[in-house]
């Protein structure tokens, strides 16, 4: 009733062209965006600002990042730990070493030298595919673990090896609030999205798609197996280098290399898995479910376990917590393969025809 | 996919984001309240568990002693599995319900939450660990290593090694290994064991282990070929029972190595028991103490009334020790700063950084505590948020800890330059000023 697109005519390209051709997923966009901006601020509290809404844009950045090399262009990468790594450590060389250096500017040098990074470690992806090629970005993350481990100059030669940042501005304006950091982020990630949205609608990520899907017959129609493979690697580990950037600079302040360890891969590869796979919505959903779910549970299974009188210790707390997030991932993956944005593209479909299905 | 599951899994997310405001809207009562980061899973939990229950059976001890002035504790667990962000995460979590303090315990963590102390106004406790350079209190205002650092226990152990060479004079042209968790943990005593090394002359070897530390073979490899007159051991968790494993396959004689207070516990050795027999550990003051009031009065009026946490033949081992000597020095910092501001109040974040501050803790109070003989008077000030550095050397007997040293002090002449030095390497790095005298009085 609300949502169907009947007498929606297009009479231009360009209005065939829109990234929304629908009048109401423009509406809801909108909306969307004002929520994000106007309404969040409004309402949210530190603490949500903080350890929830904060880490969750950082992480659907990373995933929409993870998504275009994993989702689009079917390159398993284990590897994008490490690619945050090399835009987090980038992004403070630029920063500390260079008077005066912008904020915004650092982040994203940042980004190109992980962009840089992840085209190197995406040479073997020409000759070598699927599991393998999940093994040999593995490379990447260790080799990342090593350097900022062990050569000092990474860190600025701090004894410990950890390193921080702060006093943080951007054009003048400090960053030290809960809110400038999430309004920040906030707005970094709708253009990174943005941009990342219209790249796989145009005709690179049709060459992607069409490597992924099949790269011998994608070759012989004339795509470039390399440049495509190179180029979805390289904006892939662009953002997740931003995305590495942010979660140093702004969630963490101060991070050693563990910050950016294998469990952060596979945490990327997770999102993507159960977002969906090849699709930037699918990003956003699959970030919300991995930041939030296990602090969700953390939380709701004391409350629980307190309605029927059972005090439960923490240690238990988080043991359950483990097994219901693994248990969650297999119902998800068995019910619904395609993953969160799956889920979101059937509930447009049945609203198309609600209140009458066939 | 039916449209009866879609509307379930919306359900599930409705409740689990009303689950999260609602999360918020716990008030706390009049109570002073104390977030406690913890772990009790992942590859630290054997050394994790001990410390919790003693940190938490003492804040129990406190309030069925009446609490500080009537004031009362409150408190709440949140499991980090050593992980920063997790760790950050309970922190911001646990801050808005007013935190008083804050025991990060890890090093990753504390390196996170020095960075946001200053803004949240919530003192960063951390009781023999933590970064070494925040003894200089006149910069790192917030933090507070009380009772020791890394350099402390490297400083204690290289003169325990120097004592049983007799004299620092005959450590030139020693080997010593240092095998270190590859971590900003295990990194911290490098400094203060270079500084050692280039004033005595002997070799200093480094060698990492990639964390968790139980993939050694090729550092033990290393110790084979090299055959250090000294191992000193910086491992945490599962790493120091693995490297007390390998040292008996390598047939490294555990007499030569000495582990920091981290390393020196009883689940590090119990699995090796006798393997470990001769296996010294440096302690910041206190050992494992099942004899001291401390523990008979934690018996007496927590675990016998039920409200004991964790196993009860553990109270009064190593860490469980530590555990509630961190407690006590934290809330002794509130009652310090209740003394000033206002007795029977419950204090702001502020109030206890002053308290903390001003920590006098002469022998009769420890005494009256039950930390008889467990610990050394403590006292801080401005300049010095360290307050002590004295620690103790005990060795595993192949059942029970001893200590097989006199109280050794870390060498001022050492570690002060050095804390000097890299606290104003921060300073600089940050932008700091370092507090006026004015400053200190606040």
């Amino acid at each position: 009733m609300f949502y169907r697109e009947n007498g929606q005519f297009k009479t231009t390209y360009r209005a065939d062209q829109q990234i929304f051709p629908i009048l109401q997923d423009r509406m809801a966009i909108t909306a969307l965006l004002l929520v994000g901006f106007a309404l969040v601020p409004m309402l949210a509290s530190d603490y949500l600002f903080r350890a929830i809404l904060i880490p969750f844009l950082i992480f659907s950045l990373a995933a929409v990042g993870v998504n275009i090399l994993v989702g689009f262009c079917g390159q398993i990468s284990l590897g994008s730990g490490a690619f945050m790594a090399v835009g987090a450590y980038a992004a403070y060389n630029f920063f500390v070493r260079i008077e005066g250096m912008p904020l915004l500017l650092a982040l994203l040098l940042g980004g190109v030298s992980s962009m840089l990074f992840g085209m190197v470690f995406g040479l073997p992806s020409l000759r070598v595919k699927g599991l393998y090629l999940a093994v040999a970005t593995l490379a990447a993350q260790f080799f990342a673990d090593w350097m900022f481990l062990r050569v000092q100059w990474f860190t600025n030669n701090s004894p410990s090896g950890s390193v921080s940042v702060s006093n943080l501005q951007v054009f003048g304006l400090s960053l030290e609030s809960p809110l400038a950091k999430y309004i920040f982020c906030l707005s970094l990630l709708v253009v990174i999205a943005l941009l990342a949205k219209n790249l796989v609608r145009g005709a690179v990520g049709r060459e992607w798609m069409a490597i992924r899907d099949m790269d011998v017959a994608a070759a012989v129609i004339g795509i470039r197996p390399m440049y495509a493979k190179l180029s979805a690697f390289a904006v892939s580990s662009f953002i997740v280098g931003v995305a590495g950037a942010l979660w140093g600079f702004i969630y963490l302040g101060a991070w050693e290399p563990a910050a950016f360890s294998v469990d952060q891969s596979f945490r990327l590869l997770f999102m993507v898995i159960i977002g969906g796979m090849g699709s930037i919505m699918g990003s956003f959903f699959g970030a919300a479910f991995i930041v939030v779910l296990p602090i969700f549970l953390s939380q709701f299974l004391p409350a629980l376990a307190g309605l029927f009188g059972v005090e439960i210790s923490t240690a238990v707390v988080s043991h359950a917590e483990l097994m219901v997030f693994g248990g969650l991932i297999v119902w998800f993956l068995i019910v619904e393969p395609h993953g969160l944005a799956k889920l979101w593209s059937i509930g447009k479909q049945k609203l198309r025809l609600w209140p009458f299905p066939h | 996919m039916k449209l009866s599951k879609l509307v379930l899994a919306s359900t599930l997310v409705a409740a689990g984001a009303s689950g999260l405001m609602a999360g918020n809207a716990f008030a706390q009562a009049k109570e002073q309240f104390i977030p406690v980061l913890s772990y009790r899973t992942g590859p630290y939990a054997p050394n994790g568990v001990p410390w919790a229950n003693g940190y938490v059976d003492y804040i129990k001890l406190t309030n069925a002693r009446g609490g500080i002035n009537g004031v009362k504790f409150s408190f709440e667990e949140c499991e980090t599995g050593y992980d920063t962000a997790r760790s950050v995460e309970c922190y911001e979590r646990l801050k808005s319900k007013g935190a008083s303090f804050v025991q990060p315990l890890s090093t990753g963590a504390t390196f996170a939450i020095t960075e946001k102390a200053p803004a949240d106004k919530i003192p960063v406790v951390t009781v023999g660990y933590g970064r070494s350079e925040s003894a200089d209190g006149s910069v790192f205002k917030w933090n507070f290593p009380i009772a020791g650092t890394y350099w402390v226990a490297a400083d204690a152990i290289m003169q325990a090694i120097a004592k049983k060479e007799g004299g620092f004079d005959k450590l030139k042209g020693k080997k010593i290994s240092l095998v270190y968790h590859d971590s900003p943990f295990g990194k911290e005593p490098i400094p203060l064991l270079q500084e050692r090394a280039a004033m005595h002359g002997f070799n200093l070897t480094l060698l990492p282990v990639t964390a968790p530390g139980v993939e050694q073979k090729a550092t033990w490899l290393q110790v084979r070929q090299n055959r250090p007159d000294y191992v000193v051991l910086w491992g945490w968790g599962i790493m120091n029972s693995t490297a007390i494993k390998e040292a008996q396959a390598t047939g490294y004689p555990r007499e030569k190595m000495y582990g920091v207070w981290w390393a020196g516990a009883e689940p590090d050795v119990k699995d090796v028991a006798e393997g470990a027999k001769g296996y010294n550990a440096v302690t910041m003051q206190h050992g494992a103490e099942p004899q001291s009031k401390l523990v008979k009065d934690v018996m007496a009026m927590v675990h016998d009334k039920g409200q004991g946490t964790g196993p009860k033949d553990e109270v009064g081992q190593v860490l469980y020790m530590r555990g509630a000597m961190s407690a006590m020095l934290a809330i002794e910092g509130v009652r310090s700063a209740q003394d000033r501001f206002g007795k029977g109040k419950v204090m702001t974040g502020e109030q206890i950084r002053w308290g903390l501050e001003n920590l006098n803790l002469t022998q009769p109070k420890l005494d009256a505590l039950g930390f008889a003989g467990v610990m050394r008077p403590i006292s801080t000030s401005c300049v010095d948020h360290m307050g002590a550095a004295w620690a103790r050397i005990h060795t595993w007997d192949g059942a029970k800890w001893q200590f097989t040293s006199d109280w050794l002090q870390g060498d001022e002449q050492i570690i002060k330059p050095l804390v000097k030095a890299t606290a104003a390497k921060y300073a600089a790095d940050k932008k700091l000023t370092p507090r006026t005298p004015a400053d200190c009085q606040s």
